[in-house]
C-alpha cells in the first residue's frame, strides 16, 4: 500500500489585492490559503489512497502561520500532517533539497503537488524535487487512474497524452476533470485536535537573492469606442498601430 | 569565453520561431550562446543558426521523439557545455527547464520578461507583483515569450551529436483534439468568450473569428463552468492556463481578478463587453463598449477584409 504525501504551500489569497513596501511584497493583512492548485493535489492524493490503500502525508515548508492549511488538509482527509519549519526565501534548490529529503525520510513512494504555486507561478517544483529523487515525473497532470502503474493524462502535442507511470513519481496537478471534496463536520473535528508534526528543515544555501519587488509598470490608457461600428477602426488599429495582424 | 545554452523550442519536430527570441535572452545573460536542438532526426537543425549563436549541436536521440522530463533532462545534460541554460518559457520547457537544473545542481529561474545586467525580472503572485533576483553563478533560465527581439537567422555551423536518456514514463495513447485549432497555450492570438455569449452555441462566432485570424479560442472560467460544450482545456486564467500572446481578444468577458491572472500580460488586449464599467476596459488597449451581436459580425468582417 503506497505511502502518499501530498505537498501544500500557504499563499495570499489570490482575490487579495498586492502592495509593495520598501521594495516587498506587504504581507501583513493580506489573508493567506492552500495554493489553489494543491487542492487539486490533494484531492488526486486521497483516490490514490481510496483506489490502492496507504496513507497520506501532507507536507509544507514554511513558517508556523503554515500550520493552518495543514489542518485544512486534515480536515479533508489527510491522515498526517507534517511541517518543515524554515521562513524566509530560499531557492529552487534549496526548496526541492529540503522537500526531498523529507520524502526520503517518511519513505514515500509516490508525491503529488500543485503544477505552480500562485506565489511563484513557478512550477517548477515537482519535476526539480523527483530530479532530486531520481523519480518519474508527470507534469500539468489533468486526469488520473490508479492501478499497479499509475496512468496519467497530460497535454501533449496535437492533444492529451494518455502516460504509463512507474511508482516512485512525482504528479504536479493542473485542475483537470478533478472536482475536489469539502471538509466534512468530522474532519473539522479532526483538524481541530489535530497537532502538527513539526521538524528540523534542512535547507541549504539559496544561490539566487531578491533584489527587489515592484507592481507591474502601469499599461498606457487604453483607447475606447462606443457602438458595433468602432470595431472597423479596432481592427484597422490592430493593423497599422499594434501591428499585430 | 564561458558559453551559455539555448534550448531550441521544439514543435512538431521543428525549430519554432521562438527559439530567434531566446538567443536575444543568452546574449542579455552573457556568455557565447550555443543553440542545442532536441531532435530525432540531425537534418531539424539544418538552417536553424541566429546571428550571435556560436554553434548549433543537434542533439540526436529516440528519447526526443516524445515528451519525457527526466528522459529529456538526462540526453540535454549529457551533451550539452556547462554555463547558464535558456528554454521558453512554455509548459513543457518550463517542466525541462526544473528537471535540467535539479539535475546540474543550479537553480531555476522561470518566467523571466526582463533581463538587466545579471538581474532578472519574473512576474511573481499572477502577474500583480514584479520580482527582481540576482543569482550567484550559473542558473537555469526560462523567458516569457514576445518579450525579446528574435535575432536575426544566420548560417551556423551544426554538429549533430548521439544523446541518450532513460524513459521513465511510456506514452500509451495520444488522444487527438476534437478541433485542428491551437491550443490556448500555444497560440499567438487568442479570441475568448465569457459568460456575456449568452449560449455555448454562439462560440461559433468566435471561431469563425478566429479561423480567419489563425487564432485559438478560449473561455472564462463561468463559460467553462456553465456550459458542458465548452471544456476546461479552453479556460484561461488562474485556474486555467496562462497565456501571453500577441493579441487577446476577450468578449463578453467581465475581467475578474482570476481571469486576469491568466492573460493580463498579453501584449495586446481587445474588449468587447456592452458594460462600460467592466473591469477588463482597465486592462484593455482597445475596449469596444457594445454587444457582441454588433461589435462581432463588423470586427469579423474587417478583419476578414485585412487578412485576404
Ligand atoms: C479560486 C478561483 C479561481 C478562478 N479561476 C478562474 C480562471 O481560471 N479563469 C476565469 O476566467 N475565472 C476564474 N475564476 C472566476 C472569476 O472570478 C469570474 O467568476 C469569471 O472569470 C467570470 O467569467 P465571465 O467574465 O465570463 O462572466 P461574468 O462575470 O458573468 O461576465 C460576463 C460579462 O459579459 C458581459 N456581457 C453580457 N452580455 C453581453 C453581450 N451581449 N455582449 C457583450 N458583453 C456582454 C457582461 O457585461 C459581463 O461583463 C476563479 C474564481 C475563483 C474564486
Ligand atoms: N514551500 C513549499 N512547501 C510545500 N509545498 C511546496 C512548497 N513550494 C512549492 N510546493 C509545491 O510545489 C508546487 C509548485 O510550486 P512552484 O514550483 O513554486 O510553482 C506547489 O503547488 C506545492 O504543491
Amino acid at each position: 500500500m503506497p505511502n502518499i504525501v501530498v505537498l501544500v504551500k500557504q499563499v495570499p489569497d489570490t482575490n487579495a489585492p498586492v502592495s509593495i513596501s520598501g521594495g516587498a511584497v506587504d504581507f501583513s493583512g493580506m489573508k493567506m490559503v492552500m495554493s489553489p492548485y494543491d487542492e487539486f493535489a490533494l484531492e488526486a492524493a486521497l483516490r490514490h489512497k481510496e483506489a490502492a490503500g496507504g496513507e497520506v502525508t501532507a507536507v509544507t515548508l514554511g513558517g508556523a502561520g503554515a500550520d493552518k492549511i495543514l489542518k485544512d488538509a486534515k480536515a479533508i482527509g489527510a491522515d498526517h500532517i507534517v511541517r518543515l519549519d524554515h521562513d524566509g526565501w530560499a531557492d529552487s534548490n534549496a526548496v526541492q533539497g529540503a522537500l526531498a529529503a523529507a520524502i526520503r525520510d517518511l519513505g514515500a513512494e509516490v508525491v503529488y503537488c500543485g503544477k505552480s504555486a500562485a506565489d511563484t507561478g513557478a512550477g517548477s517544483t515537482g519535476p526539480g524535487l523527483a530530479e532530486h529523487l531520481g523519480w518519474a515525473s508527470a507534469s500539468n497532470v489533468l486526469a488520473l487512474d490508479f492501478g499497479a502503474d499509475v496512468t496519467a493524462t497530460v497535454p501533449a502535442e496535437g492533444g492529451d497524452a494518455r502516460l504509463s507511470v512507474s511508482l516512485p513519481a512525482v504528479f504536479s496537478c493542473d485542475k483537470g476533470d478533478l472536482k475536489v471534496r469539502k471538509p466534512n463536520v468530522k474532519g473539522i473535528m479532526q483538524a481541530k485536535k489535530a497537532t502538527v508534526d513539526v521538524r528540523a528543515a534542512q535547507v541549504g544555501a539559496s544561490s539566487v537573492r531578491v533584489v527587489s519587488c515592484a507592481l507591474p509598470p502601469a499599461k498606457p490608457e487604453g483607447k475606447t469606442f462606443h457602438g458595433g461600428a468602432a470595431a472597423a477602426d479596432v481592427a484597422r488599429l490592430l493593423r497599422e498601430e499594434a501591428n499585430v495582424l | 569565453m564561458t558559453e551559455t545554452i539555448i534550448i531550441a523550442e521544439m514543435n512538431g519536430g521543428v525549430v519554432a520561431p521562438a527559439t530567434a527570441e531566446l538567443v536575444t535572452a543568452a546574449l542579455a545573460l552573457g556568455g557565447a550562446p550555443v543553440l542545442v536542438v532536441p531532435c530525432t532526426d540531425g537534418a531539424s537543425a539544418d538552417a536553424a543558426g541566429f546571428a550571435g549563436v556560436s554553434r548549433v549541436i543537434a542533439a540526436k536521440s529516440p528519447v526526443f521523439s516524445s515528451y519525457d522530463a527526466a528522459a529529456w533532462a538526462e540526453a540535454i545534460d549529457g551533451i550539452a557545455p556547462a554555463g547558464h541554460v535558456v528554454a521558453l518559457a512554455s509548459s513543457r520547457s518550463k517542466d525541462l527547464a526544473a528537471r535540467l537544473a535539479a539535475r546540474r545542481g543550479l537553480p531555476v529561474v522561470q518566467d523571466v520578461v526582463s533581463i538587466d545586467g545579471g538581474q532578472l525580472t519574473s512576474p511573481i503572485l499572477s502577474g500583480k507583483a514584479m520580482q527582481t533576483v540576482a543569482v550567484d553563478g550559473a542558473a537555469v533560465v526560462t523567458v516569457r515569450a514576445n518579450v525579446m527581439a528574435p535575432a536575426a537567422a544566420a548560417d551556423a555551423d551544426v554538429s549533430v551529436v548521439d544523446a541518450s536518456g532513460d524513459l521513465k514514463t511510456a506514452v500509451l495513447e495520444v488522444v487527438a483534439r476534437a478541433s485542428a485549432r491551437l491550443d490556448v497555450a500555444e497560440a499567438n492570438i487568442i479570441v475568448s468568450g465569457g459568460r456575456g455569449m449568452g449560449e455555448p452555441g454562439n462560440f461559433r462566432h468566435l471561431e469563425a473569428l478566429a479561423d480567419t485570424i489563425g487564432a485559438a479560442v478560449g473561455a472564462s472560467r463561468a463559460a467553462v463552468d456553465t456550459w458542458d460544450e465548452i471544456p476546461h482545456s479552453m479556460q484561461v486564467g488562474q485556474t486555467g492556463k496562462t497565456v501571453n500572446p500577441n493579441l487577446y481578444i476577450a468578449v463578453g468577458i467581465s475581467g475578474a481578478i482570476q481571469h486576469l491572472a491568466g492573460m493580463r500580460s498579453s501584449k495586446y488586449i481587445v474588449a468587447i463587453n456592452k458594460d462600460a464599467d467592466a473591469p477588463i476596459f482597465k486592462h484593455a488597449d482597445y475596449g469596444i463598449v457594445a454587444t457582441w451581436e454588433e461589435a462581432l459580425p463588423v470586427l469579423s468582417d474587417a478583419l476578414a477584409g485585412m487578412m485576404s
